[in-house]
């Protein structure tokens, strides 16, 4: 293929990178620095997608983040990602893209009858046509949208690709490279202040690269180009191209997505292909510049009709024509910018100017250019399906309202300027209260709320002299307001033609007895005729008009749409643009990838894993693992082809006939030191604490002030005044969190310190008959005999030459001893246990015997104490003092607290001692009763009873108490299981607690 | 997200503090009778307004230190941090 509309030797690509790429499966060619854009039309492609609702052809309509129509679905190093687009993508060796939104293919689309049957799809037609009847939407209105409409296709591999994420500090961002973002950190920068300057596009300099003016006797681009070099070089200075700040939050936060390696053909290694950089700015100066504004006509989303200033772009920076017989329609000077430039290419364009008499240097230069001027002319409608091929224009009159005879006139484009819309979005997320400009038409900046500032035409100043005044002067002082310096950079001389004044024109009426569609919306297919029908349907908040037709709701967030529809609504409602006001500009300006809003932290990253220091020990003791929050424990420790079931039993079994050892790092510990010590556990746990000797343990339970179990554990006294407290895993943060909050706020006056020491610690629980047997072996010094070291004993010991804590605390029922040794020396620890173990047949067991031991000896633990339960809940109501106040004692005296028939733990057997019970499953009294079945509790715990050999679970029942002995059934619908049982005491095993104290 | 001045350890992100509700809620005295009524608003009843509040943050992943903070709930602003033991003025 030839590049029939590629110019000679104009354009900043390198002509001597010839690129191969393909679009819809054909191969073309282009060169470095086009974008997929550029080449297409380089290559005569204008015909790129399908439109979201009518399915019209969708060619190119800018040359950047305007673009609401080039949008593809891409293909990068065996990847594919929608919603790019095509103006924005830069070209590599390889690309590979598709259109989307089009089925079977863009040329024939069957979507498109919806274009010839437009009348059922006017304004709210996703409201009201898809209603009814109610069975008509999963067969036949879902399928045929889903595969008739959307964007383009999400992969569902997972992304191989590295993003980033990275957090910044800076005295000044200033979002955008062109004449105001330049000369604004060019003044600041010499002023020292540390300034960060984000471009979105490869190339800096914005308008300068397509202007015609002269900076310090420099063309435009020059002079850009020496600005960037220059601070590029300065260590204060942070210069990024291909970074879009794309969101203004709060308190000078903004997130700016930095697109690293999509313009290669594969990420380079150790790169990452975007990042999301996280600034903090003490000022913001945004220098996003203007939007071409559209004017409206008929058929206005005909392919070939684009923005003036999007058609020069093409020619003069990517060298390529995006037609050879221009037709440019204007109500300002900009479109005579985009015919002389044709015209100096060798192109005859015809202007049609909606003005009857301007008079400006450039009209005269182009007057000058011998280039056909048609004043107070308007393109009445585009003519042509698939690309232009010729324009209806006519005369209109002064007041613009009458359109004289239709001429036809030949034409391969149609280049549209009707103005300029500054760039607000970002000042309007920061909560800048816009206001409106009559001279321009527009919104523009008003007061700011947070510390920032706009400059240029994004502030609605159109002149480049001025530009450069204001942005180097504010460059400066915002400066000087942080680095207090006075390094004043000198102003060059500037050269610019001036412009006059543009015509408020917008709109072209409809021809007598033409009903063309005039678009607003060209992405979300909104067209004039849409808002007229809100408005008559009684729509009158420009936000209900919005979501109502969709203006403004697709992927270009209605860059190129707002300011016609507002036009459009004060025109119906005969109001004034600003008292319609605009929609809220929010958050992305642009697209951003999931992948870099999520950056780093995927599957196991997503938090991060604590592992204790006998992990390795557990890994080659082929231990399968359980997240337990964010720590790792062994589940069971697999032997031979044993599954879960077989080996917790086994490791179970274990510890009621031997000794078992479990890790039980996992603990929150939490260290309590002061004078106030006992006071702090006095308030803070719901028995009483201030008579427990040294050397002794107790179990506590500590409440929310609501009455609600929080969280329990033992507190052990160490010395006079030094505790040492365990939590759950699962709850250590929030309890540490929970006594800091009554320390430092509501009881400032106890003297006492808690600190976290979960890390410090390694822990072991040794259990079962023989544990003591082993203990001794483990400590031949220490006398840890049954009066020695009694139940809830602590002592010091020496294990190895290692310091170690001995508690004689139990979980599992059995008589058990928790071991604690400083962290670094846990693994040691546990291969002792391991290898002196040996003789009383000593095994490990994970997790899951664990709660087997625990749940069939009727200890509570997260299950039952789950956020929603009393002490009385869960049988714990001995633990609570009458002697004394606590954190929540005032709640449990309210009315369902202390219900009758308060629900309360049970034990739950199954009446065939067969069929394993779901946890979750409900419990009712008559499992034949009809919907909605009354509840009476939940299965919160099931296990496999080792003592019994037989299903055993705990269940949080109503009037537990009294329901001793009922046979109830539980009831699982989820696993479709209804199964008879009995209820029992939740004390399953050794109800008398008589082993925990042999 | 939020820059927090912690009074201890100066401007920090949002991040590292975690919420702690309204500040001016006092705890009633441990072991006084009290009304259901007054119980209630302690532990459940809050105002939900719009506009200036006092509130509680502990600053977790810094000095753990829990600070009051003068914010307004609709813009944002932050006026005033104290440390816990200074009075709210
Ligand atoms: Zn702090």
């Amino acid at each position: 293929m030839t590049q029939s509309f590629r110019l000679k030797d104009v354009g900043l690509i390198d002509r001597n990178k010839k690129l191969s790429f393909k679009f819809n499966g054909k191969k073309y060619y282009g060169y470095e620095g086009d974008s997929l854009a550029s080449a297409l039309i380089a290559n005569g492609v204008h015909l790129i997608g399908r439109s979201f609702k009518y399915h019209r052809p969708r060619g190119f309509f800018g040359a950047g983040v305007d673009e609401p129509y080039a949008i593809v679905q891409l293909y990068r190093n065996g990847e594919t990602e929608p919603n790019i687009k095509a103006t924005e993508q830069e070209l590599f060796d390889g690309l590979e893209a598709t259109s989307v939104n089009c089925w079977p293919s863009v040329n024939f689309d069957i979507g498109a009858v919806n274009n010839f049957l437009r009348i059922f799809l006017p304004a709210g037609f996703y409201y009201k046509t898809f209603m009814w009847p109610k069975s008509f939407w999963f067969k036949i209105y879902e399928p045929f949208i889903r595969k008739a409409a959307g964007l383009g296709t999400v992969s569902i591999k997972h992304d191989k690709e590295r993003y980033e994420h990275k957090y910044e500090y800076c005295d000044l961002l200033i979002a955008g490279s062109g004449p105001s973002g330049l000369a604004s950190a060019y003044a600041a920068a010499k002023n020292g202040a540390r300034v960060i300057l984000a471009e979105d596009k490869s190339r800096f300099g914005g308008t300068l690269l397509t202007s015609e003016v002269n900076i310090g006797n420099k063309s435009g681009k020059e002079w850009a180009d020496g600005i960037i070099s220059e601070l590029k070089e300065m260590p204060n200075v942070t210069v990024k191209n291909r970074s879009q700040v794309f969101g203004y939050y709060d308190h000078n936060m903004l997130v700016m997505s930095e697109r690293v390696s999509d313009h290669l053909p594969e990420t380079k290694e150790f790169h990452p292909k975007q990042r999301l950089w996280y600034i903090r700015a003490k000022e913001v100066l945004i220098s996003s510049g203007s939007i071409e504004r559209p004017i409206v006509f008929g058929n206005n989303d005909t392919p070939g009709v684009m923005l003036s200033s999007a058609a020069k772009e093409y020619m003069k920076v990517y060298g390529v024509l995006v037609g050879k017989n221009p037709l440019i329609f204007t109500n300002n000077d900009s479109g005579y910018e985009t015919a002389i430039e044709f015209k100096k290419n060798g192109i005859n364009p015809l202007i049609l100017d909606t003005r009857s008499n301007p008079k400006s240097e450039i009209i005269n230069e182009a007057r000058d250019l011998d280039i056909k001027i048609k004043y107070s002319y308007v393109v009445v409608a585009a003519q042509g399906y698939k690309k232009v091929k010729s324009a209806d224009i006519a005369k209109i009159s002064d007041d613009k309202e009458q359109l004289g005879n239709i001429e036809n006139v030949k034409c391969d484009c149609i280049c549209v300027s009707g103005y300029w819309t500054p760039t607000i979005h970002l000042a309007s997320q920061s909560g800048n209260k816009t206001k409106f400009n009559e001279e321009i038409d527009a919104f523009v900046p008003g007061i700011s709320k947070q510390n920032e500032k706009t400059l240029g035409a994004a502030n609605g100043i159109y002149t480049l002299e001025e530009t450069l005044k204001d942005s180097f002067e504010v460059g400066h002082e915002v400066s000087k307001k942080i680095t207090n310096n006075e390094n004043k950079v000198s102003f060059p001389n500037v050269v610019e033609k001036k412009s006059s004044i543009h015509d408020k024109f917008w709109c072209v009426p409809l021809p007598k007895g033409k009903n063309y569609k005039r678009f607003l919306d060209f992405q979300n297919d909104v067209a004039v005729s849409d808002i007229e029908i809100a408005l008559r349907e009684g729509y009158r908040s420009i936000e209900h008009v919005k979501r109502y037709t969709t203006l403004g709701m697709a992927t270009d967030q209605g860059k190129t749409s707002n300011l016609n529809g507002l036009q459009l609504v004060s025109k119906i409602e005969n109001k004034v643009v600003p008292a319609v006001g605009h929609t809220t500009f929010r958050p992305p300006y642009t697209p951003v990838s999931i992948g870099a809003i999520v950056g780093r932290e995927v599957g196991k990253h997503s938090k991060p894993t604590r592992k204790s220091p006998m992990h390795s020990w557990h890994e080659k003791n082929n231990a399968v693992f359980v997240d337990a929050g964010v720590w790792l424990r062994p589940r069971y420790y697999k032997r031979g082809n044993e599954d879960l079931f077989a080996a917790s039993k086994r490791e179970a079994k274990n510890v009621r006939t031997n000794v078992g050892v479990c890790d039980v790092t996992t603990l929150g510990k939490i260290d309590i030191k002061g004078p106030d010590a006992a006071e702090l556990l006095n308030r803070v746990y719901t028995n009483a604490w201030s008579k427990l000797p040294v050397g002794k343990a107790r179990y506590g339970v500590m409440l929310r002030e609501d009455g609600i179990v929080m969280d329990d554990g033992t507190t052990t006294r160490i010395s006079e005044n030094h505790y040492h407290m365990t939590t759950t895993t699962a709850q250590a943060a929030n309890v540490l969190s929970h006594l800091e909050y009554y320390l430092q706020l509501v009881w400032p006056e106890l003297n006492v310190n808690v600190v976290s020491s979960t890390e410090q610690w390694a822990g072991a629980a040794i259990a079962g008959p023989k544990s003591r047997n082993l203990l001794q072996k483990l400590f031949p010094n220490s006398d840890v005999s049954n009066e020695g070291l009694p139940f809830m004993g602590y002592m010091e010991g020496d294990l190895f030459g290692v310091k170690a804590r001995i508690f004689r605390i139990s979980f599992s029922g059995e008589l058990a001893y928790e071991v604690n040794v400083e962290s670094n020396n846990g693994n040691f620890m546990w291969e002792k246990i391991i290898e002196v173990g040996e003789q009383f047949e000593i095994q490990p067991y994970g997790t899951e015997a664990l709660s087997t031991l625990r749940i069939e000896m009727g200890h509570v633990a997260g299950s039952e104490l789950d956020g929603r339960t009393i002490p009385y809940d869960n049988s714990l109501e001995g633990l609570l003092s009458k002697k004394k106040d606590f954190i929540g004692k005032r709640s449990l005296i309210r009315e369902a607290f202390t219900a009758e028939d308060r629900q309360k733990v049970v034990g739950v057997v199954p009446l065939d001692k067969k069929t394993s019970i779901p946890e979750g499953s409900h419990l009712v009294k008559d499992s034949k009763a009809p919907s909605p079945n009354p509840k009476l509790g939940y299965i919160s715990a099931s296990c496999w009873s080792v003592e019994y050999d037989n299903p055993f679970s705990l269940a949080i029942l109503k009037d537990g108490k009294n329901m001793i002995g009922e046979k109830l059934f539980v009831m699982s619908p989820l696993k479709n299981k209804i199964i008879p049982v009995e209820i029992v005491s939740s004390h399953y095993v050794d109800p008398k607690g008589e082993r925990v104290r042999s | 997200m939020l820059h927090i001045k912690c009074p201890h350890c100066g401007m920090r992100s949002q991040n590292e503090f975690s919420y702690g509700g309204d500040a001016s809620v006092k705890r009633p005295e441990l072991g006084k009778d009290i009304s259901d009524q007054d119980w209630n608003n302690f532990v459940y009843n809050r105002k939900s307004l719009r506009g200036k509040h006092w509130e509680l943050w502990q600053h977790l992943a810094g000095c753990r230190q829990w600070i009051k903070v003068e914010r307004d709930t609709g813009s944002h602003e932050i006026f005033k941090t104290l440390k816990a033991e200074e009075e709210i003025s």
